[in-house]
């Protein structure tokens, strides 16, 4: 291997250090409309009457409403329930019901001062409590979109083999993915073809929702992907909405028209991690072993169907922990409320469940009177144990290596020690606590999913000798195309700078599912490095037998293998090149490979038992902190994480994701507090909705493992996602450690540590009341 | 970005009196400082179709000058220019250390001390030191100059004693006579940098020989629609020994000055915990 | 008539005084480097230096920086002749999706170029204006002490060239 598992420069990097990358709102278009929204104001009622002033210039103005959509008004996705401008019902206070599109984007936002909409109100149901009371019903008959449930032996048997049974509640808030780029896209009619350009995770999630909307073939719609400024599930669907809306105006206008948010209208119109309960009933015996695990999960899923049975479902797969229990039920349901739709961010219902499942072991020790990493030891998964729902982990099981790593690493053992020596200590002006958690996260879709999806992708190879790799996976900040082309490059056994990556247009590469679930590399990687192998065969037919190829061979065999051209070149040009190099419609010959089911999986999707993801990977992180005696605000020294992601194609990459995943839970753990009134999110604002800074954001000490997985490309699995799930029940844990305060209810404000001090009983050794 | 730049005009004086005169032929005009607080609100779009009275050509105000009698600092001076001053470094720290917390470094190099009082937030993080200073405010109009004391500019929140036409010229800040035994600024936000105050605290104790209290002064901000001296918990202690009776009721005493609040950042009781918390650990010493 | 200078070169605005600085770059002076993340002044994308000096472009209309000297992403290196702190940044990961950047870049070359040390925790609360949601922010960190230490070497042996470092 001459690249993989080295931190080469990344592709695009260049581009991006010298600013010029061009994100959406970086691209001019002659005559262009900028196009905004406007959204109800209340959060369930009918729409009586839309009227708009009298004396304001309107002829200025292109405005579009539902009676203008061509198709169905339903932006489509799992369910076709959600509008793409409500014309009747209005079902949360952030529903689109017009657009305004004008030349000058300040005198399209004053418009919207100037439209008035009567409404019958109804009563809204704001929280999960209102949706499962029934009062209102949104979503006939019961206002449940999904119920899952796993069902693994006899739980009662296992709670009657139990010593001890140990109950607990786990809540879980929104949370805003705030990605630093916010949605925005741009349309225009080319030569009949809509074409959107836009920030976005998934061209053709974009592809499938506008074909329907506008009524029209595959090849009428072009969607392309520009650079994205970070997406982390927030620019997985959400594109599907505002490239709709875009494309509507510039149908209307005949003109292009730009949507671009603004940090309020992105933050308060766009999903959010979905809220959840999850509540724990585990039966474990006096040595610590677990007998019986039943868990209760619900989630928020705001007013619209959209990802939630999705999330829900991993959610749901991810509820026990990575232990294992020969007793397990867990039923879980998503519910509709007035609120904006909640969706994906990163993590995709597994933080929320992990968090309750990892912090639930600091209750089970309290219980059992054994410290928490000796129960995790007793029952963590190993090679050979049999998962909630049957499957049998084979092969690539990091979870004790993962978490002996950490352990080790952090000094966890001795350092817990030292600090609940410190807590005894009442002139100290802090509380110490050492927390550990330790998860895994299934790669690629959910059960079956990767099978409905049948991606493709594959690579080119042009009549100039050149190398391609064709994806619909984007680039998101995460590194998707230099991993692409060091998979590439290694398995073709040519250097990583010749390979190049076409841009994700809709145009121009297959469908390779969305980016999102952690798949790129291990699903999507996987199926390109197939057809490399496919295109190395042929190659190797053409060029003589050499230890390495130079491009001259390259350039010799594409003349025996690709026919010069008949005529004028078929391929449109490339608008963009993130690799570099323009490819001016070269003749090539493709290499297109559609996913296959390793043949040992087995999932059953009614049943929900099976083989539920290909393979896991797996994180354990130990956080040490300490908590202001004056102040309740938590202070990370320092977060030590060992994870086992099969194989780090690119190390650096790599680490970037765990140290950017661990941040954003930090951010989920202590400070991000969506705050929401008649459900309008109330801090649409950097200002008040609080992500971490360099300064929040503590020293983060890293060991990747590799267990490598046999279907992965060198063995890699996933790591998108994982880092999101780790840290949160390990603060929690170590708040826990240090105050002796039981929180388990995210995020840990300095206000809820506060509340929870001077209202519960004396619990735990560093209670002290001093203060 | 809402704010449309076609509705604005801008008037920009080269020196103050050329801005007093605009001033009080059109006492509509908005004045700007730094504008990083003006600008935000205008970037959603409020504040449009003004007329602004941009300030930013008024050198005279740049400067920070020694008196006699202390320090003056000319209101458009930046958070980030008082940080770097010798004498304001080494006279008055809890000022230096409240501008080193007003927002990032960027924040600090446009945003002013005088546009900061002007603004009026009750979560100004430069009031405290400024209350316990006891500075005085030169306030400028046609009719001349006034000094106000720093409390007397503000009015409520957001909002000051200042007249149309009038414009703060610049805050003095007197030597203190004697160097205190305590002193502390705390400032306790959403995060541990770039934050808007949930309490902010500056506080200092002059002792006698026989540990009593000589002189305590003690100023919360983000407490009540202005900045606060604590003047009961300040009477109190006034020639007592701070045994952790007094410190009790000091505590206690410290609920009559304030009136926090629950919103979006915090709430009334945490506001209050920890405010108390800090008058204890300084009193305490 | 509004003058400046931008990126060593006079221009000129014509335009509406209030007009703030970051529209005034991006679209008059097509310097598309300068990117919008909240026009709230808190997630510092915007970050251009104005006499040097790190400032919000979205919090200033462009009549406040009449005569000043201005510098943008673009002042620094090219893809193909990165500065130092671009260079550092590239090797050690400082930039992933790369919407906060260049006001990264240009706060820490502020910094850099002042001369600022190369302690993690002073870097950290210089950096603190400049949101990035991507990296945790440890990557961006070590970017910064590589550039700081590398420029003291160059400034010390102006000859010296910083060696490619070899790759994992």
């Amino acid at each position: 291997m001459v690249s993989v598992g080295k931190n080469v420069p990344r592709k695009e990097g260049p581009q991006k250090l010298c600013g010029l990358a061009k994100y959406i709102d970086d691209y001019d278009f002659k005559d262009c409309l900028y196009g905004v929204t406007f959204r109800s104001s209340i959060p369930h009622g009918l729409i009586k009457k839309i009227s708009f002033d009298s004396d304001f210039p309107w002829q200025e103005y292109v405005i579009a409403t539902a009676q203008d959509i061509p198709g169905p008004n339903v932006v489509a996705l799992i369910e076709n329930d959600q509008p793409l401008l409500a014309d009747k019902k209005i079902l949360h206070p952030m529903e689109p019901i017009l657009l305004v599109s004008h030349p000058i984007l300040q005198k399209a936002y004053a418009a919207l001062e100037h439209i008035r909409v009567d409404y019958e109100e109804l009563p809204a149901v704001l929280t999960l409590e209102e949706s499962l009371s029934l009062e209102q019903v949104l979503y006939p008959p019961d206002n449940v979109f999904k119920k899952f449930q796993i069902q693994k032996g006899n739980v009662e048997a296992g709670f009657a083999q139990a010593d001890f049974i140990v109950e607990g509640e786990y809540r879980v808030p929104h949370q805003e993915q705030t990605y630093i780029e916010n949605n925005g896209v741009a349309a225009y009619v080319e030569n009949g073809t809509i074409v959107v350009m836009g920030s976005m995770q998934c061209p053709y999630y974009v592809h499938k929702a506008l074909k329907h909307i506008f009524n029209v073939p595959d090849e009428k719609l072009r969607i392309i992907q520009t650079t994205t400024g970070g997406g982390f599930g927030g620019k997985e669907e959400y594109p599907n909405m505002i490239a709709g809306h875009a494309a509507l105006l510039a149908l209307k206008s005949g003109r292009p028209v730009k949507m671009i948010y603004d940090r309020q209208e992105d933050m308060a119109a766009t999903t959010k991690r979905h809220p959840a309960w999850i509540k724990h009933r585990t039966g474990v015996t006096k040595e610590g072993k677990l007998v019986a695990q039943e868990i209760e999960v619900v989630m928020d899923g705001g007013a619209y169907v959209t990802l939630s049975p999705v999330v829900l479902s991993r959610g749901t797969l991810h509820a026990t922990g990575p232990y294992e229990c020969p007793n397990v039920r867990v039923v879980s349901k998503t519910a509709a409320t007035n609120t904006p739709p909640n969706g994906a961010f990163r993590g995709f219902g597994a933080p929320q469940t992990l968090f309750a499942a990892e912090l639930h072991w600091e209750k089970i020790a309290e219980a059992v009177g054994l410290d928490s990493l000796t129960l995790r030891r007793l029952n963590v998964f190993k090679e050979g144990s049999q998962t909630a729902t049957g499957q049998i982990l084979g092969e690539s099981v990091g979870a004790s290596e993962v978490l002996e790593r950490a352990v080790t690493r952090s000094r966890y053992i001795s350092k817990r020690k030292e600090y609940s020596l410190w807590n005894r200590d009442k002139k100290k002006e802090s509380w110490r606590g050492m927390g550990l958690a330790l998860v895994h996260h299934g790669a690629g879709f959910t059960g079956s999913g990767e099978v409905y999806l049948a991606s493709r992708a594959g690579v080119a190879f042009t009549n100039k000798g050149q190398v391609k790799v064709l994806a619909a996976s984007t680039e998101i900040g995460q590194g998707t195309i230099s991993m692409f082309a060091q998979i590439v490059a290694d398995s073709l056994g040519i250097p990583y700078e010749w390979v190049v990556v076409v841009d994700p247009d809709t145009g121009q590469v297959p469908n390779s599912g969305p980016t999102v679930a952690s798949r790129t590399c291990m699903v999507v990687g996987g199926l390109i490095q197939k057809a490399t192998l496919q295109l190395k065969q042929e190659l190797s037919r053409h060029i003589s037998k050499k230890s390495s190829w130079s491009q001259e061979d390259l350039k010799e065999a594409a003349r025996k293998m690709i026919p010069p051209p008949a005529g004028e070149a078929e391929l449109a040009p490339s608008r963009r090149s993130a690799g570099g190099g323009m490819m001016e419609g070269q003749p090539e010959k493709k290499y297109i490979v559609e996913y296959e089911k390793p043949k040992e999986i087995q999932w059953d999707d009614k049943t929900y038992k099976g083989d539920a993801y290909a393979v896991y990977s797996y994180a354990c992180a130990v956080v040490d902190l300490e908590v202001d005696k004056l102040t309740y605000e938590v202070k990370i020294h320092k977060i030590t994480t060992a994870q086992d992601i099969g194989k780090a194609i690119h190390p650096l990459l790599a680490e970037g994701q765990i140290m950017g995943g661990t941040a954003q839970a930090v951010g989920y753990a202590l400070y991000e507090n969506v705050v929401m009134k008649n459900g309008v999110m109330q801090n649409a604002q950097l200002t008040n909705y609080i992500i971490p800074t360099f300064m929040d954001t503590p020293p983060m000490d890293i060991e990747i493992v590799e267990k490598p997985y046999s279907h992965g490309p060198f063995g890699a699995k996933g790591v998108g996602e994982l880092p999101m799930d780790v840290p949160a029940p390990a603060i929690a844990a170590a708040i826990h450690h240090a105050t002796g305060l039981w929180i388990p209810e995210l995020p840990i404000l300095p206000e809820k540590i506060f509340k929870v001090f001077f209202s519960s009983p004396l619990v735990g050794e560093g209670r002290v009341r001093g203060t | 970005m809402r704010g449309a730049p076609f509705s604005m005009n801008v008037l920009r004086p080269r020196n103050a009196p050329e801005a007093l005169r605009a001033f009080s032929k059109n006492p509509k005009l908005t004045p700007l400082a730094g504008g990083t607080d003006f600008m935000v609100a205008w970037n959603a779009g409020q504040l449009q179709n003004r007329v602004v009275l941009d300030l930013s050509r008024l050198k005279e105000w740049k400067k920070i000058q020694k008196t006699k009698e202390g320090i003056r600092i000319g209101s458009l001076v930046t958070h980030r220019r008082i940080q770097e001053h010798p004498v304001v470094r080494s006279m008055f720290p809890l000022l230096v250390r409240a501008c080193a917390e007003v927002g990032g470094w960027q924040i600090q190099n446009r945003g002013t001390l005088g546009g900061n009082i002007a603004n009026a937030s009750p979560a100004g993080d430069t009031f405290p030191p400024l209350s316990v200073y006891e500075g005085m405010v030169n306030v400028l109009s046609p009719r001349g100059r006034k000094r106000v004391p720093f409390h007397q500019v503000f009015a409520g929140v957001k909002k000051t004693t200042l007249q149309p036409g009038e414009l703060i010229e610049s805050i003095e800040i007197p030597y203190l006579k004697n160097r205190p035994h305590h002193q502390m600024f705390r400032k306790v936000g959403t995060r541990a940098a770039q934050a808007i105050s949930k309490t902010v605290a500056a506080g200092l104790l002059w002792l006698k020989k026989d540990k009593t209290v000589q002189e305590l002064r003690f100023a919360l901000g983000s407490m009540a629609p202005t900045a606060r001296r604590l003047k009961s918990v300040e009477s109190f202690c006034l020639g007592k020994r701070m045994t952790p009776e007094v410190v009790d009721r000091a505590c206690e005493l410290l609920v009559q000055d304030v009136s926090p609040i629950d919103d979006i950042r915090s709430t009334r009781e945490y506001r209050l915990r920890v405010s108390q918390n800090l008058l204890r650990s300084f009193l305490n010493g | 008539m509004i003058s400046i200078e931008v990126n060593g070169e006079k221009r000129t605005f014509k335009g509406f005084p209030f007009k703030r600085l970051i529209d005034v770059l991006r679209q008059d002076f097509g310097l598309m480097g300068t990117k919008e993340g909240c026009g709230e002044g808190e997630c510092g994308a915007c970050t251009v230096l104005v006499n040097g000096e790190p400032v919000n472009s979205c919090l200033i209309p462009v009549c406040q920086v009449e005569g000043t000297r201005i510098e943008t992403v673009e002042s620094l290196g090219r893809p193909a002749s990165p500065n130092v702190l671009q260079k550092a940044f590239l090797e050690k990961g400082g930039s992933q999706c790369g919407i906060c950047t260049p006001g990264m870049l240009m706060t820490a070359w502020a910094w850099v170029r002042g001369g600022g040390s190369d302690k993690p925790q002073a870097i950290r609360n210089v950096l603190a204006g400049n949101l990035c949601r991507c990296t945790g922010y440890q990557h961006i960190v070590n970017a910064v002490v590589q550039a700081v230490r590398d420029r003291k070497k160059i400034i010390r042996n102006p000859k010296s060239t910083i060696q490619n470092r070899k790759s994992k």
